[in-house]
């Protein structure tokens, strides 16, 4: 490989960075919102990738690492007095603490069971966010106060509620999902992970103590998730349960179908077409949750490999 | 008051849990055990049973038994075809992997629910129940209706079991499960053995969803607990081992019954889950599931 073509990957997601800082110069004020909660979300997808694309473990549980992000920045703020950074960093704490702790017992196991024992941690967090609704209050969530949404910096003051600083703290997490992704998969630990997808027993064959591996990805993906749940917390003040339902679960494992499964920029892509696609039909039918469930069924009968990954077949080998 | 009636009362209503829970359970684990994938649209076709038999029941509002016959006969049809459909039309062409499937049925799940939430509203249904008569306790009355569901299901599981242990179509189906490849050697048309099962997974489920129905009424989202609940009964019980299935559902059912007499339904719920993902990492066969294939 010459060096340009190496180069090629690095200069293609800084030219999407690039492109989404440009964005939100031109976007009318109603996308502008969308487009931050596309940029959090693709930050969750992009974590769920990780996992499920390039390491081959699916889970069906991932909404937990996303609510303990959620609700480990939202509570700590709300109950013991944390300002925004100590709150972020609180909740990209639990979801790598859970990520750890859930990894330890459930990469035991594998495949379908996996599955299901992801699933089942999720929905027990899940029934846990409702069974203490002195605290959490359950299914109707609470609202993080605006004084506290305050980020003191060098004697400025920045209110998380602005528009423009939300869009690009959202930005930025993304960025950085989105490169250490690109950096995770280009380097030998990341061929170690894909390794692991083809063929684990070789792997391990090879030397590889395959179960490290795993629960590396498995905490990388759950702190992602955790970041990108902490980030919407503080940006959009909101926390409820709903964040923690299975729905949460399954949507990014749709988002990176689409956007193509094992791909860095597939769930970026994903998580923009199926937000809009949700969005719109919501306008005509309360029961939007039906695109998702024709997506899911049409994707995986003709389109397994998604947008970029069926674009990486047939045209663009390089794409990583 | 004693603690005797209560406890009485919570192993009755846990009975009529187990058993329904049995009929479910046992659709999900039979197609597990034979087709070797995991359907996450079981609790859906519960749902539809379910709604089916208000459509159904609501036609004959005049002769409220005679609706209730006509929808434990006609949603259970509906739905096994629904199920039929779904398996030519789309697990098939998955030639049944398991991730594949798990992502269809998660996808059918959503299609189902949403229809119906299109077709039938987001608001719950009674059905008045076939008979109206109250067992006299000591303490208390009990619903005779929930007897009969007990009995029904009995008589349902004894019918399934006699189905797959002493009759041809039985025999196909236990060849099938053992060993796919000899079983097509020996001219089993095992894709439609498939097709049957699932259908069949599904009607268990659907009639399950009547038998419930004039007790807990009709909604779009009921499908979601009995999914849950018999995904712990089938992997409790071993997965793929019908017997170790029944026994399960059993105590998950009546413990079920008790416990959420006397503490809080979600605590029980967040035990059972956590214990369903523990068995899964330590005893990946199943508390009561030996070796079997």
């Amino acid at each position: 490989m010459t060096a340009s073509a190496s180069a090629r990957p690095l200069l293609l997601h800084l030219a999407v960075i690039a492109v989404l800082f440009g964005l939100q110069f031109v976007l009318p004020d109603y996308d502008h919102s969308s487009f931050t909660r596309i940029m959090l979300l693709a930050s969750y997808a992009v974590g769920f990738n990780i996992l499920m694309g390039y390491t081959g473990l699916l889970s069906l549980g991932h909404a937990m690492f996303f609510a303990a992000g959620l609700y480990g920045a939202g509570l700590t703020m709300q109950y013991l007095g944390f300002g925004s950074p100590a709150a972020f960093a609180a909740g990209v704490a639990s979801g790598f603490s859970l990520a750890i702790a859930v990894g330890l017992l459930a990469l035991r196991t594998s495949g379908v069971a996996f599955m299901i024992v992801t699933l089942m941690f999720a929905q027990a967090c899940f029934l846990a966010t409702l069974y203490f609704n002195d605290i959490t209050h359950g299914d109707e969530g609470f609202v993080l106060a605006a004084e506290a949404r305050r980020l003191t910096l060098a004697g400025e003051v920045f209110e998380l509620s602005a528009p423009d600083l939300r869009y690009n703290a959202a930005l930025l997490l993304f960025a950085v999902c989105l490169l250490a992704c690109l950096g995770l998969v280009r380097s030998g630990v990341g061929r170690v992970l894909i390794a692991i997808r083809e063929n684990e027993d070789r792997a391990t064959m090879l030397g590889y103590h395959t179960f490290r591996y795993k629960l590396l990805s498995l905490a990388l993906s759950g702190t992602m998730a955790g970041a990108s749940g902490a980030a919407y917390a503080l940006l959009f003040s909101y926390v409820g349960a709903t964040f923690a339902s299975i729905q949460y679960s399954i949507l990014p494992l749709l988002w990176v179908l689409l956007g193509g499964v094992g791909t860095t920029l597939g769930p970026l892509i994903g998580t923009l077409l199926m937000f809009y696609l949700v969005e719109s039909s919501s306008g005509y039918t309360s029961s939007y949750m039906l695109v998702v469930g024709v997506a899911l069924v049409l994707l995986i009968l003709w389109f397994p490999k998604g947008i970029l990954g069926t674009l990486r077949e047939k045209w663009l080998p390089w794409l990583p | 008051m004693s603690f005797g009636p209560p406890l009485f009362l919570g192993l009755l209503e846990g009975t009529v849990t187990a058993f329904v829970l049995a009929l479910t359970a046992l659709g999900l684990s039979l197609v597990f055990g034979v087709m070797r994938i995991v359907n996450v649209a079981h609790g859906e076709f519960f749902m539809l049973g379910a709604v089916l038999a208000w459509a159904f029941s609501s036609l004959l509002l005049d002769a409220p038994a005679l609706g209730f016959v006509l929808a434990l006969v006609g949603s259970p049809v509906v739905v096994g075809a629904v199920a039929f459909a779904a398996d030519r039309l789309v697990l098939r062409r998955l030639n049944y992997g398991p991730e594949a499937t798990i992502v269809a049925t998660i996808g059918l799940l959503y299609i189902i629910q949403q229809l119906v939430l299109m077709l039938y509203g987001p608001n719950a249904r009674a059905v008045v129940p076939p008979i109206q008569f109250r067992v006299q306790f000591p303490w208390f009355g009990y619903s005779g209706y929930k007897l009969v569901v007990v009995a029904a299901s009995a008589a349902l599981l004894l019918v399934t079991w006699y189905t797959l242990m002493r009759t041809r179509i039985g025999l196909v189906m236990r060849a099938t499960r053992f060993d796919r490849e000899t079983a097509q050697a020996f001219a089993i048309p095992v894709d439609r053995v498939y097709s049957l099962i699932f259908a069949l997974g599904a009607v268990l489920a659907a009639i399950a969803g009547v038998l419930i129905v004039p007790i807990q009424q009709a909604h779009y989202l009921m499908g979601l607990d009995p999914l849950l609940l018999s995904f712990i009964v089938v992997i409790v019980g071993g997965l793929g081992s019908l017997r170790g299935t029944l026994v399960a559902a059993f105590v998950i059912g009546l413990s079920d019954g008790v416990i959420s007499t006397f503490y809080s339904g979600t605590l029980a719920k967040i035990m059972a889950t956590l214990l369903v993902a523990l068995v899964l990492v330590f005893r990946p066969a199943g508390l009561f599931g030996g070796a079997n294939r």
